[in-house]
């Protein structure tokens, strides 16, 4: 991990409240693995006052990427910086996902709702790249929440889409749609990212159907570096619960460790 | 070129700028970024004698110019420190110094022991102020005999020097001070968090598992600065200053308050790097004012 404290925006996409940024890091993009994220400083003053953690989407020989939502204040200033400017990043940073040698020819499930599509697309690409068969599941409320569509096509990765409303796609949650597929399909693995009730229902989910499963979790974060212990979440190893921490012993763990919390999907 | 070093008596540092503790893990997570060596030292992350899980999440919260945090002491305990950390850290030519913490009195005294037994640490900072660990808020450091009783039995049993750290939610924070002094502590460290909370409108919930939290960063500077400017002029041993150190003028308006030495703590968090670009943002400073040895400035407020 490194900090770049020169990295220029070199492209912005915008739909919506979506966000897509490339940032000229040739550093940070030649380590980067998928399901690792970056610390990026949005702001010169002390508000916000920490950086803020997002998902590496995708890279490239000189570029890393990153694909957002405005959340809050922090995401708000990011989206407003133009091309030409330079952020402040450190990365890359945290375990991300496993990418086994036996997902050689198999089909891996990767699933992600809304902004959750951030870390799938660089994933989906790495799979690819060990001759594994990815197709992502990519859900959201509207076909508005759906700006990465075209993208993933021209990539040529296999998508399957979703629409709580039915206005593309599967009428349904994301959820529904895996389960529907699971029942002609038998996939090697399943990755996911998004909100937590999805990810707790697709926990659930592979359980049933002895899916082997990675989650990326999403927290509140202060340093990003494993100094603040600030981003601990439940996590069980060995038969017992300790707080673990999001930024460096994940944000990936292995579906059968994560500690849900009471929230329900839909 | 501007001598940085400070003498405080028991020991001596490169520079005034030392790591706080709980915002530089245990020294290691920051070895990727710089050169430890360059700091005046650093408190390692606060140790009970086994183990400790810490609080429930969500452990932070945002506020404006300042962070909340309750993770309540989360840590591998002294045993797993002196064992698997220390050695890594022993040969490095900075202070180190060890954040020393317990659930009653004797407990300190155990941590303080066990510590001594080990090569390598320069002084001890006793953590009677944490704002997460008791219910309500509480701890020692409220309280004057208490605090006496605790750096006493430390001191009883641990020939390390001692640095004892206070919290700033109490009524008159001198009596407690003195009462550290009295007690046989050879530094006074201030101020650790501030008892706060943080609440989110939509759900009524409070944003904290803990509910409480301590709360840090540029929005705790001024009332920090105040109490270390009345610590330093009630205390005869040296004070080291604590409380939203952002920047090289941050920390040198803390000398000038009286403070021998400085910690920066949350602005680790926002970079890595801070402590170094405010090591070289004082020796900047002082070659700009002409001023030739920075302790100079230790007590230097023109009343």
């Amino acid at each position: 991990m490194i900090i770049d404290r020169q990295a220029r925006i070199v492209d912005k996409k915008n739909w919506g409240s979506y966000f897509l940024f490339s940032l000229e890091s040739p550093e940070i993009a030649r380590s980067s693995q998928p399901g690792q994220f970056l610390m990026i400083k949005v702001s010169e003053t002390d508000s916000p006052l920490l950086r803020r953690p997002l998902s590496l989407h995708n890279r490239t020989n000189q570029e890393v990427e990153i694909f957002f939502q405005i959340a809050g204040k922090g995401t708000k200033l990011l989206s407003e910086k133009r091309p030409g400017e330079i952020l402040d990043v450190i990365g890359p940073l945290g375990h991300g996902f496993s990418l086994k040698k036996e997902f050689k020819e198999k089909e891996i499930f990767c699933v992600g709702g809304g902004r959750g599509l951030a870390p799938l697309f660089f994933l989906a690409k790495e799979l690819r790249a060990v001759e594994a068969r990815p197709i992502i599941f990519y859900g959201g409320k509207t076909s508005a929440d759906l700006p990465l569509r075209q993208r993933l096509e021209e990539a040529g990765i296999e998508t399957r889409i979703s629409t709580d409303d039915g206005s593309a796609g599967f009428p349904g949650m994301v959820t529904e749609l895996v389960e529907k597929e699971l029942q002609q399909r038998a996939p090697a693995f399943l990755f996911a990212c998004g909100p937590e009730a999805m990810m707790k229902r697709l926990s659930e989910i592979c359980q049933k159907n002895n899916l082997p499963a990675e989650f990326s979790l999403e927290t509140i974060m202060g340093c990003g570096i494993g100094a603040c212990w600030g981003c601990a979440q439940p996590i069980k190893k060995n038969g017992a619960i300790h707080y673990l921490k999001v930024c460096q012993d994940g944000p990936v763990f292995s579906a059968q460790e994560i500690i849900w919390g009471e929230k329900k999907y839909g | 070129m501007v001598d940085l070093s400070i003498d405080l008596g028991f020991l001596k540092l490169k520079n005034p700028v030392l790591a706080a503790s709980g915002t530089f893990g245990y020294g290691l997570e920051f070895k990727p970024f710089f050169n430890l060596e360059l700091l005046g030292g650093f408190v390692v992350k606060g140790l009970y004698f086994n183990p400790r899980e810490g609080n429930p999440p969500p452990r932070l919260a945002e506020t404006p110019s300042g962070l909340i945090n309750s993770i309540g002491l989360q840590g591998i305990g002294v045993k797993a420190f002196c064992e698997e950390v220390l050695p890594q850290l022993q040969d490095l030519d900075t202070a180190i110094i060890v954040n020393v913490c317990g659930e009653e009195e004797d407990e300190y005294a155990l941590v303080a022991d066990y510590l001594g037994r080990f090569e390598g640490i320069d002084a001890l900072e006793l953590n009677i102020s944490c704002p997460n660990v008791r219910e309500g808020g509480r701890c020692p450091a409220q309280d004057p005999e208490a605090t006496y009783r605790t750096v006493k039995k430390v001191k009883q049993v641990s020939s390390l020097p001692l640095i004892t750290k206070l919290s700033p939610n109490v009524t008159d924070i001198t009596s407690v001070a003195v009462a550290a002094e009295e007690g046989g502590s050879q530094a006074i460290s201030l101020v650790n968090t501030f008892l706060a909370m943080a609440i989110d409108l939509k759900t009524r919930k409070p944003k904290l598992g803990n509910i409480l939290g301590g709360l840090s960063g540029p929005a705790i500077k001024p009332i920090a600065l105040r109490m270390v400017w009345q610590v330093a002029n009630t205390v005869k041993i040296p004070v080291v200053g604590i409380g939203g150190i952002f920047t090289a003028e941050d920390a040198l308006e803390f000398m000038v308050a009286g403070a021998a030495a400085v910690e920066v703590g949350t602005a680790n968090f926002v970079d890595p790097e801070a402590c170094l670009k405010i090591i070289q943002g004082m020796k900047k400073w002082a070659e700009e004012n002409r001023i030739l040895k920075i302790s100079e400035l230790t007590g230097s407020l023109q009343i």
